[in-house]
This record gives C-alpha cells, sequence and structure tokens, in this order.
C-alpha cells in the first residue's frame, strides 16, 4: 500500500496524465459533478458521485461505428476507427466500477463488440472507496461493498492522505511508476470499517433482492402492481441514462453531405418507439415498457448471467426521476420488503 | 485489424436479380461483388441487410443452405428499408452481415420425421429455406405436407416454383389456400386454421408453423384439437433488431434475446415465455 498527501493528490494527477489522459470527478459551471479531463486548475469534486455514469468511457453516448461512400448504384465501406490511446479514469465509485462487469457480460461475450472491447483493453479504473455514502445509496443490497470498490486500483481517503492500492497488473504498474510512499494499512483498515459502520445506518440498508433474480420471471411479470407503479412513468429516458448498467442501443444513419456515417447511440427501453416495427408494437403501453426495464434487471438479467444483477444501487435514478418512480419502490412493492 | 471479421461490420453484396413474387412481396437474389455467396447459412437463419442512408434490418434468408451461388430474400413492402429495397434495381449494391440466429433443427429433432409445414402470407419466406433444404435430403425424412394461405392467388409467395416443383415431388403434398374465391381459382377457399382441421392430419407428424401471430393462434388451437402437442410444434418469431448479437437490448422476449436465442423457438419454449412478442 501506498500513500500522499491530500494537498499533493494534484501533482500526482500530473504525473498521471503524463503519460495518459487522465478524467476525475469535477464541478461544472452548475455545480454537478462530471467527468473532465484533468489539467492545471482542474479540481476534484467533493460530491459523492458523478451525475451520469462513467460507461460513457467505455460506450459513449453516441459513436461513429463505419462510413459508406455511395455513388451510383456502389457502396464503399471506410473503417473510421482511430487506434484507442491508453487513458485512466480516477474517482469512480464501488457501484459504477461493478457496473462494468454488468457491461462486460454483455459487450464482452461472443460476439465481442469490438469498439467496447477497444477502450476497456486500453482504460485504468482508479476507484475510490465511498466515505460519505448517501441515503439513495443502496449498493450493499447487491453485495457491493463501498469500502472496497475494486477497479486496476482502490485508493481511500483517511486522515488527510490518500492511500493507494493496486488490484490488477495493469493497476500495479501505473502504482509503481507515481513514486509514492509506502505505508502499512492500518489507516485504511480504520476507514474501511467506519464506512461499514455508515453503511449499516443508511436508510436502504434493510432492501433484499431476495424475492428476485433468474427463474422469475412468470412469477414476478403478471403482477397487477406494475400498472399502478408505472402509471405517472412520463417514459422520459432519464433513468436509463443516468443508468450506469443500462447498455441498449439504437443504430443510426445520417448524411454528412460527403459520404454517409453509421452512428450509434443510447436507447432507452422506456420509449415508445423501441420495439416498434413495421407489423406493430410488442411494447404497446408504459407498463409495459416500465416492466420491461424492471424485469431486465432485476430478473432476465441476472438469470443470463449466473445471478449477477443488472443493478449496482448507485441511486442515480432515485435522485433524477422526475415523478420519484425508482428501482427501490418497485422492489419493495413487488418484493414485500423494507 | 481486419473489419471483416468484426461482429457489427458488413460485408458490401450486390443484387443480381429482382422478382416481383406478388403485388407487395420482392425475392432478392444476392451475392458478393465477385458473384459469390456472401456466407453459408443453416434453414431458418436470419441476415441483416442494409442500404447506407436508408437503415438496416433484419430478414429471413428464403433460399436453402444447398444453394451454393446466391442468397435469396423474399421481402414484403412495409417501411423504410424494404419501400426502398422494392424500387432497387439489378445492380444496386447493398450492405449484408449475419448469419444470425439459430436455425431449425433440421438434422436433429427433425431427422426421420414426418413435417408438417403451415404459413399464411409472406410467413413463407422463412419456411421456404427449410422446404427446400428437406426437398433436397428427402430420403432423410418422411412424409412432408405443406400447408400455405394467402388473401388471394395473387397474394402467394413462391407460386411458380411451388407448383413447378413443389407438387412434383414425391412424398410432398401441398395444400394451398386463399381467403376468398377469385374467377381462375379452384382450390381451396378458406383461412389456413380452418383448413388445417379439415385435413386433419396425424399427429405424428413434426409441425412448422409461421404466421401472423392471429394465424398462429387459431391454428395451433385446431393442432391441439387435433391430438398435436405444443412439444411438437415450431415457429419462428420477428421482432425489432438493430445490432442481431444480443446486445442492443430491444428483442428480447422474457431473457431470450430473439436474435441470438431464436428466432427459431419451439412452442412449449415459448410458453415459458412472457406474451410479449
Amino acid at each position: 500500500m501506498f500513500k500522499c498527501s491530500m494537498e499533493s493528490l494534484n501533482s500526482v494527477f500530473a504525473k498521471i496524465s503524463a503519460n495518459a489522459e487522465l478524467y476525475i470527478p469535477a464541478d461544472n459551471c452548475d455545480g454537478k459533478a462530471v467527468y473532465t479531463k484533468w489539467a492545471e486548475g482542474v479540481e476534484l469534486s467533493n460530491q459523492l458521485n458523478t451525475v451520469k455514469s462513467p460507461k460513457d468511457f467505455f460506450f459513449p453516448q453516441v459513436e461513429d461505428m463505419m462510413a459508406f461512400k455511395v455513388e451510383g448504384k456502389n457502396i464503399e465501406l471506410i473503417d473510421i476507427r482511430k487506434a484507442q490511446e491508453d487513458f485512466v479514469v480516477f474517482g469512480v465509485r464501488a457501484c459504477d466500477v461493478k457496473a462494468f462487469e454488468v457491461l462486460d457480460n454483455v459487450f464482452l461475450v461472443d460476439p465481442v463488440d469490438s469498439y467496447y472491447a477497444e477502450r476497456r483493453e486500453h482504460g485504468i479504473i482508479i476507484s475510490v472507496a465511498c466515505g460519505r455514502p448517501s441515503e439513495t445509496c443502496f449498493c450493499q443490497t447487491f453485495g457491493i461493498d463501498a469500502a472496497n470498490p475494486g477497479g486496476d486500483i482502490t485508493v481511500w481517503y483517511a486522515d488527510g492522505n490518500a492511500y493507494w492500492q493496486s488490484n490488477t497488473e495493469k493497476g500495479e504498474k501505473l502504482l509503481a511508476s507515481l513514486g509514492l510512499e509506502s505505508c502499512d494499512s492500518a489507516a485504511v483498515d480504520a476507514e474501511k470499517a467506519k464506512i461499514a459502520n455508515i453503511m449499516k445506518k443508511l436508510p436502504l440498508a434493510e432492501l433484499k433482492a431476495d424475492a428476485f433474480g433468474g427463474g422469475k420471471t412468470m412469477e414476478l411479470f403478471n403482477r397487477p402492481e406494475w400498472k399502478a407503479l408505472s402509471e405517472s412513468c412520463l417514459g422520459c429516458g432519464t433513468c436509463t441514462f443516468v443508468c450506469p448498467t443500462c447498455q441498449c442501443y439504437d443504430v443510426k444513419e445520417f448524411n454528412t453531405g460527403k459520404g454517409v456515417v453509421r452512428f450509434r447511440c443510447w436507447d432507452s427501453c422506456m420509449y415508445s418507439d423501441f420495439t416498434k416495427c413495421a407489423h406493430g408494437n410488442p411494447r404497446l403501453s408504459q407498463v409495459e415498457r416500465f416492466r420491461q426495464r424492471f424485469m431486465h434487471k432485476l430478473v432476465y438479467y441476472p438469470e443470463n448471467n449466473n445471478g449477477l444483477f443488472g443493478c449496482v444501487g448507485c441511486g442515480r435514478c432515485l435522485a433524477k426521476c422526475p415523478i420519484s418512480m425508482n428501482i427501490v419502490k418497485v422492489m419493495k412493492t413487488l418484493g414485500g420488503n423494507a | 485489424m481486419n473489419a471483416r471479421n468484426e461482429a457489427l461490420i458488413p460485408h458490401i453484396a450486390v443484387i443480381t436479380d429482382v422478382r416481383l413474387d406478388t403485388p407487395d412481396i420482392k425475392t432478392f437474389r444476392v451475392v458478393t461483388p465477385d458473384g459469390k455467396k456472401a456466407f453459408d447459412h443453416r434453414p431458418g437463419q436470419c441476415a441483416m441487410l442494409s442500404i447506407p442512408g436508408v437503415g438496416e434490418a433484419m430478414f429471413s434468408i428464403t433460399s436453402s443452405p444447398t444453394n451454393t451461388e446466391y442468397m435469396e430474400f423474399s421481402i414484403k413492402k412495409c417501411g423504410c428499408v424494404t419501400e426502398w429495397l422494392h424500387q432497387a434495381e439489378v445492380g444496386q449494391q447493398i450492405t449484408i452481415r449475419g448469419p444470425y440466429g439459430n436455425p431449425f433443427p433440421v438434422d436433429t429433432e427433425f431427422a426421420g420425421k414426418n413435417l408438417l409445414f403451415i404459413a399464411g402470407g409472406v410467413a413463407l419466406a422463412p419456411l421456404r429455406s427449410v422446404i427446400n433444404y428437406v426437398r433436397h435430403y428427402k430420403d432423410r425424412y418422411g412424409k412432408i405436407d405443406i400447408v400455405y394461405g394467402a388473401r388471394s392467388k395473387e397474394d402467394l409467395l413462391q407460386y411458380k416454383e411451388i407448383m413447378e416443383e413443389w407438387v412434383n415431388d414425391e412424398g410432398v403434398t401441398v395444400h394451398l389456400t386463399i381467403d376468398r374465391e377469385q374467377p381462375e381459382w379452384d382450390g381451396h377457399v378458406g383461412f389456413v386454421p380452418n383448413y388445417v382441421k379439415e385435413l386433419g392430419f396425424d399427429t405424428d407428424k413434426t409441425v412448422i408453423l409461421c404466421g401472423p401471430p392471429i394465424m398462429i393462434k387459431f391454428t395451433l388451437a385446431g393442432l391441439t384439437e387435433l391430438g398435436f402437442e405444443k412439444k411438437q410444434v415450431y415457429t419462428t418469431l420477428e421482432l425489432k433488431m438493430k445490432c442481431a448479437i444480443g446486445k442492443c437490448g430491444r428483442c428480447n422476449v422474457g431473457s431470450k434475446y430473439v436474435c441470438k436465442d431464436g428466432p427459431v423457438f419451439r412452442l412449449d419454449e415459448l410458453d415459458e415465455l412472457p406474451n410479449e412478442y
């Protein structure tokens, strides 16, 4: 384990960014924490987490995939991808680190999504333990430990220092290059105990996912409660856009005047045309679309991924939904707990 | 990086023949620019076709894998991509990627069985590749019955092939029907579900059923009356797709993705999924 003082964190950032682009959570002009490319003067945000999750780093909101040159009846396919450079993301919380695993199970299984894989390969994740988890946090419901967030390197803040520990080969290599002072883990052990204590007292500490998981499709799909739960849903898709695990995307094209670019962009199962096709739409109303989102996170995804849930309890949808509907209310209503 | 091996990156292909099959269905013959078949497939698998600037969509490959020279797609005019394709001429290049999805179990569960194909309208397109495959390897299967219906005689897909080839095959019986009487038609008149019941098939058959949801529903009721079980019946589904590889998230029925876990399902398997297709 290594340490540096909080005051010297900026010089560590400078060292990291000498070799690779570094992104850290920083407050924007609206006071919202967003991942920002580090440069001298960019200050680390004090907020618990960023408005949007860091999934953009591997699965950008909009991404050009390929281009076509169309001349008369002929089409030429143009590979427009650029070689991916190494990059480092600092400040990722335990929930969002786990979300990468959820996304990996989608994009890295055969046939591999090479766009995602290429970025994943070149990205280094430095997580930070949550010293001040908030009332919307429920990562522990899904077995995630906010005190041990994982990633390539984990950082803990304690008694005016940042403590660094590598978890992977990539992380070890980077950490070794930073020239930090070696230390024991006493301060970190105390910090972990402190975090564990706070976690126990969080309002959602007792939320259980036992009523959900693979094999529960028929039991939960036809529950009458979906109607009342979804009644006020606006179908705005905010929950899916701030969600660190939502991975649905659309593929579209636009004519640049010099050719056609095919791109993909985030899509949302909450939207009415998401499943609309020429012969009709299997999810005609918001009840069905709302149900799909939560059934996917809580039943379909775990069924296909050895029980791993598709929600990581980051709480963004709790904070952002304009009508205050969210996965916790769904779990409490259908699971009859807490 | 070899772009050709990437899941989402298509190949260029060219349309070498366009056949007007019915007033709203055309059959397109497709090969690579150097005249070869774009890739091998199994009966019931699909491919993503696109016209850059218009869009990309999933279509069943209607030609049989035993055709090693080209692929065919029977496409009904009903949306952006299909409307564009319908005005395309021979020599037009398009893009193609695939094959996608699980095929019908022609070499396993179907082997040695009497087969009953039931289709309505454009739904003959996905079954044609299976029908021509089992016709090609006829000694591997028992008796083959084909019940096919459409709105009118003009709406029967592949009518020429049916009348010139299928009906002449030994061991193959074709039962055609149209919804309403019309002057030059002396065959059966009536809807597919009723016709299946009238024909009263023995339950020793494996059924391959495809058509609009309403036809499937009533045909299945008829088959059940005749004593068929759901595990004897196979169908193929179609939902909106973008990636075709189980990642874009829109073609799921419960935990199954039609693009990679389907499109072929046995009806008893579908019974275990939510009715959302």
